[in-house]
């Protein structure tokens, strides 16, 4: 379809959107045209203005200028129910469904008026079950939400907004928390939506994805429009500068020559409270000068695993120990034999946000005699390590207060760039680097630029000899990085392979557990 | 539609202005209860005024107020500031009382025939003890098990008081005293020396100064007050980082009790020289009004404690001058506390009044 042929037949059309908290400029005179039956996918960094500007369409924030229309008539401001009766459905990130009740309830909730003393279940269930077939969303009436998968929950939230008529369906970041099938799953039913004639806006920050779905990529920029283009005329080199606004280089990689065993763990297992195995007899051998990645879909023990490399616990059964020693689960200890610790939540984890710049920091070293005498703080020797790491870890956005500023006032990249510092720099005054780098999601959020910068300086540090650990969702930044991948499933690790010797679809098989079933079936 | 919105910074200035915007606009507030009581209302703040800071009696009498009260506020300012909610100074600074005049009582008419110079500090450390130990309980509860100590502490209060009751009309009863519930008197020697003279100012108030500016430095400059910053700012980072989270939590908790029985112990060695019933009202409750009025800093808790004190003091002078019920400094302190909470919040946020969200088209 030509663009004149696409406005003729728009669907939804957004004009001049402009929004502003304070003094930033989420949105800037944004205008957009969505056309009947086609895929747009909306692409940009994090803060780029994706969800401002979604929220402003269904009705979660009023714009400050600008207009919308749907279907030809004007869209009221602010007004979600408005949005509904339109035919705009959204399915959030983060799902908003209630674990205990049934698919179908989930679905129903809502849609009936509350004076409706019976609710018409069994004309409802049969619409439900029709909609899932037309659209090849096949889910159980009456399963638990509580009992699906996170890829079928998904599903049960796209049939929701099917099930209330919407005609255009919002995506936002649908595949962040998706298997590699799951995914493709996800993209078969986007061509069937497409087919029977809805319109899509797709979320995302992942090129190949978006290069793979969509008919159109709108790029936003800081909060502007910075191109809209068709998919087969854009490739990724292409869309990544438009995202960043100047070329991107990917991380350079050193070819590994893997030095002696740092850290082992063998038969490691923590049991949580209720008996459940968080970690089941997970063996892994880290050796200086490599990377290895633990793939696998959030909350199958990476959790454990990482809190027991950080010295946060120890492990309930089996041993871990590092450069032949067994440590106690002290964080200090940790610290004090060289492991930098990079935690997967740096805003509640990572630093105290109310505490200056240069107190978060020492944060993990200030009673040791570099930064403190006597139980005083050596706020001068401490101030000048802070200002030596924000100059050699390029942290941005310190302002007039200089190393007296909030940390809570940091971006999330530089926050991390802060966190990343303070674990890599160590100890001032050891000779060598980190011996273990445990690097838990480090790019989780960041923008192209700082993931960028992320894994260069973890690549560097494992050239300088260190062992990493990587706990990534990312597969793209596990192929990147990586030199031996394992993959972590309800508490379980597979063998740490060599990169080489996985494939995408190996990797998201055992990330959902076919890969034990598989090997017991090649046994039998 | 109003909408909060967070400031990246709360701006300094903001902060520093809070606290006087939040007593200007308490003023105003309780203006309404004045005129109410039929009194005119720029003559009885200017006799409040007078009454708490006007002459160099008024000035003796805030001060000697405020002593007590810089003690609980440090008290309350330690705790919160590491996320211990201690509401128990009051039970703390009885404990510390009676502790005190355990020590150093005129028991069986002389008490224990210890030098000055041994008696005093043990006397001290007695009710600093005492008051830190009942706090210690709360802590462990907290850490432990998770029993808030907003229930615990407050609770205590009450059970300390019921066993002060039980000392003064038993063992530690004065048998001089006709038959009044107060316990034997302190032995002259331990009482503290009056800083003016033919006043009720005593050297207690050195000491709160004192110990205002050791916390204040402690907090800014060690690497213990780092460590109860941190805790109490995020607590999840501090033990991510490695701080013994727990440990920190108890010597706040310690730290704080003994602050409060402190308080006890001086008002006893400094103005009353006997325990009772009535020697504090509510002391202990008002540092923490204190504490937040000075936004958890030990040396705007001074600043709080005299302006505090000033009020209860001016206002009892009020109240005999015109119709005002004394009650009216309860009043303007509690209001004052609120309003402090807000100008806080407000100094961190920023309300933002958006348009068009009611107006459908």
């Amino acid at each position: 379809m030509t663009p004149a042929a696409a406005e003729a037949s728009a669907v939804l059309s957004l004009r001049g959107i402009t929004k502003r908290f304070g003094s930033l400029l989420a949105n800037d005179s944004i205008s957009l045209e969505l056309g009947r039956g086609e895929v747009l996918a909306l692409l940009g960094e994090n803060g780029a203005g994706k969800s401002t500007l979604v929220s402003i369409l269904f009705g979660h924030y009023v714009a400050d200028e600008g207009e919308i229309e749907a279907f030809g008539e004007p869209l009221p401001p602010g007004n979600p129910k408005a949005a509904l009766a339109a035919g705009i459905g959204m399915v959030h990130q983060h799902f908003t469904l209630a674990d205990n009740l049934s698919v179908l309830d989930n679905v129903l909730l809502g849609t009936e008026p509350l004076w409706q003393p019976f609710s018409r279940r069994a004309d409802a269930r049969r619409r439900l079950v029709e909609t899932g077939k037309r659209f090849g969303l096949g889910v159980a009436p009456d399963a638990l939400i509580a009992s699906l998968s996170v890829g079928e929950r998904q599903r049960v939230e796209i049939l929701k907004a099917l099930f209330r008529g919407a005609r255009i369906l919002i995506l936002d970041e649908p595949t962040a928390v998706l298997t590699p099938q799951e995914s493709e799953s996800l993209f078969a039913t986007l061509q069937q939506l497409v087919v029977e004639g809805l319109s899509v806006i797709f979320i995302s920050h992942k090129l190949d994805e978006v290069l793979r779905v969509s008919r159109r990529i709108a790029v936003l920029r800081a909060g502007r429009l910075v191109a809209t283009l068709p998919a087969a005329e854009a490739d990724k080199a292409r869309l990544a500068e438009l995202m960043v606004g100047r070329a991107v280089a990917p991380a350079r990689r050193r070819a590994a020559t893997p030095g002696e065993d740092t850290c082992v763990l063998q038969g490691a297992s923590v049991t949580n409270g209720d008996g459940r195995k968080l970690l089941d007899a997970v063996n892994l051998e880290l050796r200086a000068g490599e990377v290895v990645a633990i793939a696998g879909v959030s909350g199958n023990g990476q959790e454990a695993l990482a809190d027991i490399l950080c010295g946060l616990r120890a492990p309930d059964a089996g041993r871990v120990r590092l450069g032949g020693r067994v440590l106690p689960a002290s964080p200090q200890a940790w610290i004090a034999a060289g492991v930098a610790r990079i935690p997967e939540d740096r805003h509640a984890v990572g630093v105290v946000g109310d505490l200056p710049l240069w107190e978060n920091a020492v944060l993990e070293r200030f009673a040791t005699p570099a930064f403190a005498t006597l139980g005083v703080v050596r706020r001068r020797a401490a101030q000048a390590h802070a200002r030596n790491l924000i100059e050699r870890y390029d942290v941005r956005g310190t302002g007039a207060r200089g190393v007296e500023t909030p940390t809570r006032a940091l971006s999330g990249g530089n926050m991390q760039k802060l966190i990343l510092g303070r674990a890599l720099m160590g100890d001032p005054n050891a000779a060598a680097g980190p011996r273990l780098i445990v690097a838990n999601q480090p790019t989780w959020g960041l923008d192209i630029g700082a993931v960028a910068y992320v894994h260069q300086q973890l690549l560097d540090a494992c050239a300088a000899g260190a062992a990493v650990l990587l706990i990534s969702e990312d597969l793209d930044e596990i192929f990147a990085l990586a030199d031996r991948i394992a993959v972590i499933h309800h508490g379980r690790l597979t063998e740490a392979r060599p990169t080489a010797q996985w494939t995408l679809s190996a990797i998201g098989l055992a990330m959902t557990g076919g890969m034990r079933r598989e090997a017991s079936h090649a046994a039998a | 539609m109003l909408r909060l919105e967070k400031r990246a910074l709360p701006s300094r200035v903001a902060m520093l202005v809070a606290p006087f915007a939040a007593v200007a606009f308490t003023l105003l507030v309780t203006s309404l209860l004045v005129a109410w009581a039929g009194a005119p209302v720029g003559r009885a703040y200017a006799l409040l005024l007078e009454g708490g800071f006007g002459s160099a009696f008024a000035l003796s009498e805030t001060l000697t107020r405020a002593t007590p009260l810089i003690l609980t506020g440090l008290s309350a300012a330690v705790a919160f500031k590491a996320r211990l909610f201690n509401i128990g100074a009051e039970g703390q600074l009885y404990l510390g009382a009676l502790a005190a005049v355990a020590v150093g009582g005129q028991h069986g008419g002389s008490g224990f025939a210890l030098a000055t110079w041994l008696l005093f500090p043990l006397m001290m450390a007695a009710a600093a003890a005492s008051g830190a130990l009942l706090l210690l309980g709360p802590a462990l509860l907290k850490s432990r098990l998770g029993v808030d100590e907003v229930v615990t502490t407050l609770l205590l209060n009450f059970v300390v008081l019921l066993f002060v009751s039980l000392m003064l009309d038993g063992p530690m009863k004065d048998p001089t005293a006709l038959g009044w519930p107060q316990s034997v008197t302190l032995q002259e020697a331990l009482q503290l020396g009056k800083l003016v003279e033919r006043s009720r100012l005593h050297s207690g108030l050195l000491w709160a100064l004192v110990l205002a500016l050791l916390l204040w430095a402690q907090l800014r400059f060690t690497t213990t007050g780092l460590q109860i910053r941190a805790v109490g700012a995020n607590a999840r980072a501090s033990a991510f980082a490695g701080m013994p989270v727990g440990w920190v939590k108890v010597k706040v908790a310690l730290l704080s009790g003994a602050l409060a029985g402190l308080a006890g112990a001086i008002e006893v060695a400094g103005r009353t020289g006997y325990v009772t019933l009535d020697m504090s009202p509510g002391y202990g409750y008002s540092g923490i009004v204190i504490a937040m009025l000075a936004a958890l800093n030990p040396l705007g808790v001074v600043a709080a404690a005299v302006f505090v004190a000033g009020i209860l003091v001016g206002a009892d002078s009020m109240s005999r001058a015109v119709t005002v019920p004394t009650y009216i400094a309860d009043v303007i302190v509690s209001v004052s506390l609120l309003a402090m909470l807000v100008a806080a919040m407000l100094a961190q946020y920023r309300i933002v009044w958006q348009r068009g969200a009611s107006r459908a088209r």
